[in-house]
């Protein structure tokens, strides 16, 4: 299988976010990006004008906008005109679009950013419109609602409880504790999660992700000028990504193939059929998994066959902030800072979009700098 | 797949349907940021609120909080003059749905003095065809019992009676 490896050694060399809140009611996306950019850029002491091409990942939607993306641009500064492109996505994607042009050899640096305010309307209608048109949307059917569709499946399976989902989102929250920029933080234990009521059985008031508007930020860098950045770049080794069908019917929604598939794209599986190799499958010394559902995390070490060695989600991951369109590339930022802090020698990251993780991305990255195969020669 | 029906099947008496209707409604909270937040205050107060970029210097009204060009934060307030040049305009002649104002009517691109982005508004008390590039115009506001932090406020602008203002004050901003 053609795998998507990079033909140039491509690393995360800085990572900025702003504080996670609930409702960032003074600033408006400008104002959220510019301490953003401005810290990312100064990590490494670059300035807009030396960034080879941006990359932003946003979605109109959110805040009822057209072309917000474009007036986010102030917050960089597009004079003298710059190579820029958008996703509307999480800004994960805008990575990846990033990364591949930075693997053609044409561009030594890249800035990623992406911002979200999840405030501003209801969250329920604005991502029933990312359904199909005809038959979903018009029902209206919540994220939430889709979600517990989801983990109804699985506990049906037998495959986790509900236990397990308190598990999850109380291990995030203690890990949160030590994020600053975290906004569902705390040591609460369990069983006191499982007592709380359900919002949409099985899923508790935990299991759900919560509501936050935030910003984040990356810059990447290609061979030696990553080297020349940063001590310990984050390498990036692999990245791949794959959807599903945007029909829930015709998913088995308690696995996550998309996610299998990503994880052997990105050279961290040999194949998908996971049986053929004794477990575990995948082990890295550190995980962000983008899982805005306490059950989804349970889904994606599953796909990724994500040994128990590895530490999931030290960040406190999604369900501890999950600024929409931000959180993938806050996934990926995190991952990175454990290596460029020398905490982690290995790491995967992982983002996700669309509903009951429809859509899967995989990064990995590593301490060691990958050899280039020479694209530039 | 075998004996899967003709796409047709079941429509050919009624035909294909070609309209489905799905009313959808979102409602939005606006925020209008920290620079805007300061200009609309500025506007129900009568007056132009611009902000200065700290590295090229110019002074962007309405400002959004950051120097377009530069990128950077644009911390430092600058009261505007009332009064303003025409940069450029057109003569509106095409009626449309909800118009308020008699036809024809001039719509303007207004450089404050002091500013440098040029601001769009109405110019009346003038024939349209009299209107040109350089005239010399000030804002006249709504009563002020009226004023509000939108553009409202500003009813329009109006020739000052000077003398217009040399091409070259202006050339930058068309």
């Amino acid at each position: 299988m053609k795998t998507a490896m990079s033909k140039r050694a491509v690393a995360v060399v800085s990572f900025a976010q702003s504080k996670n809140v609930r409702r960032e009611d003074h600033r408006n996306e400008v104002e959220m990006l510019l301490p953003v950019v401005s810290e990312v850029l100064g990590n490494v002491g670059l300035t807009k004008d030396e960034m080879g091409f941006v990359c932003s990942g946003s979605s109109d939607y959110l805040v009822g906008a057209p072309f917000s993306f474009v007036m986010a641009l102030d917050a960089v500064g597009a004079w003298p005109p710059m190579r820029e492109s958008h996703v509307e996505m999480d800004g994960a994607w805008a990575l990846y679009e990033a990364w591949t042009l930075l693997n053609e050899g044409e561009i030594d640096t890249a800035l990623v950013y992406s911002f979200g305010r999840s405030s501003p309307s209801d969250l329920n209608k604005v991502l029933a419109l990312q359904l199909d048109p005809y038959y979903m949307a018009p029902l209206w059917p919540g994220p939430v609602a889709l979600a517990a569709l989801q983990a109804r499946a699985l506990v049906d399976s037998g495959k986790a409880t509900e236990a397990d989902f308190a598990e999850v989102a109380a291990r995030s929250r203690v890990a949160a504790v030590d994020n600053p920029y975290a906004q569902v933080t705390g040591n609460t234990s369990p069983e006191e999660l499982l007592a709380e009521d359900y919002v949409a059985p099985p899923l508790r008031r935990h299991a759900l992700p919560p509501i936050t508007d935030g910003a984040a930020a990356i810059v990447l860098a290609a061979e030696d000028r990553a080297a020349q950045l940063c001590e310990r770049p984050a390498w990036i080794a692999g990245l791949d990504h794959r959807i599903e069908t945007h029909a829930l019917g015709a998913r088995d929604l308690t696995v996550s193939p998309s996610t299998r598939k990503a994880a052997v794209g990105a050279g961290l599986l040999v194949d998908e059929a996971l049986s053929t190799k004794a477990g575990p499958h995948i082990e890295v010394d550190v995980a962000e998994l983008h899982a805005p559902f306490a059950h989804q995390e349970l889904i994606l070490k599953e796909a990724l066959g994500l040994s128990e060695k590895t530490k999931v989600n030290p960040s406190g991951g999604a369900l501890a902030a999950n600024a929409l369109m931000v959180a993938g590339l806050t996934r990926i930022g995190e991952a990175a800072s454990r290596l460029m802090d020398g905490r982690a020698q290995t790491a995967l990251a992982h983002a996700t979009s669309g509903p009951c993780l429809q859509q899967n991305l995989v990064c990995a990255l590593q301490a060691e700098r990958p050899e280039g195969r020479g694209a530039r020669a | 797949m075998t004996d899967s029906p003709s796409p047709d099947a079941g429509t050919t008496d009624e035909g294909p349907v070609t309209t489905i209707v799905t009313p959808i409604r979102v409602d939005y909270q606006y925020t209008a940021g920290l620079a805007q937040s300061r200009f609309l205050k500025g506007i129900s107060e009568g007056r132009f609120l611009g902000q200065r970029c700290p590295k090229c210097k110019k002074v962007y009204v309405p400002p959004r909080g950051s120097c377009p060009t530069d990128g950077v934060a644009t911390t430092d307030e600058v009261e505007l003059s009332n009064r303003g040049t025409v940069t450029t305009y057109c003569v509106v002649n095409v009626p449309f749905a909800g118009q308020k104002i008699e036809l024809p009517y001039i719509c303007a691109q207004v450089l404050l003095d002091g500013a440098d982005l040029a601001f769009m508004g109405l110019v009346q008390e003038i024939p349209a065809d009299q209107v040109r590039m350089g005239l010399r115009v000030e804002a006249v506001w709504v009563e002020p019992d009226q004023l509000a932090p939108n553009l409202s406020s500003v009813k329009y602008f109006r020739p000052t009676g000077e003398p217009d203002a040399a091409y070259e004050t202006f050339s930058q901003y068309l």
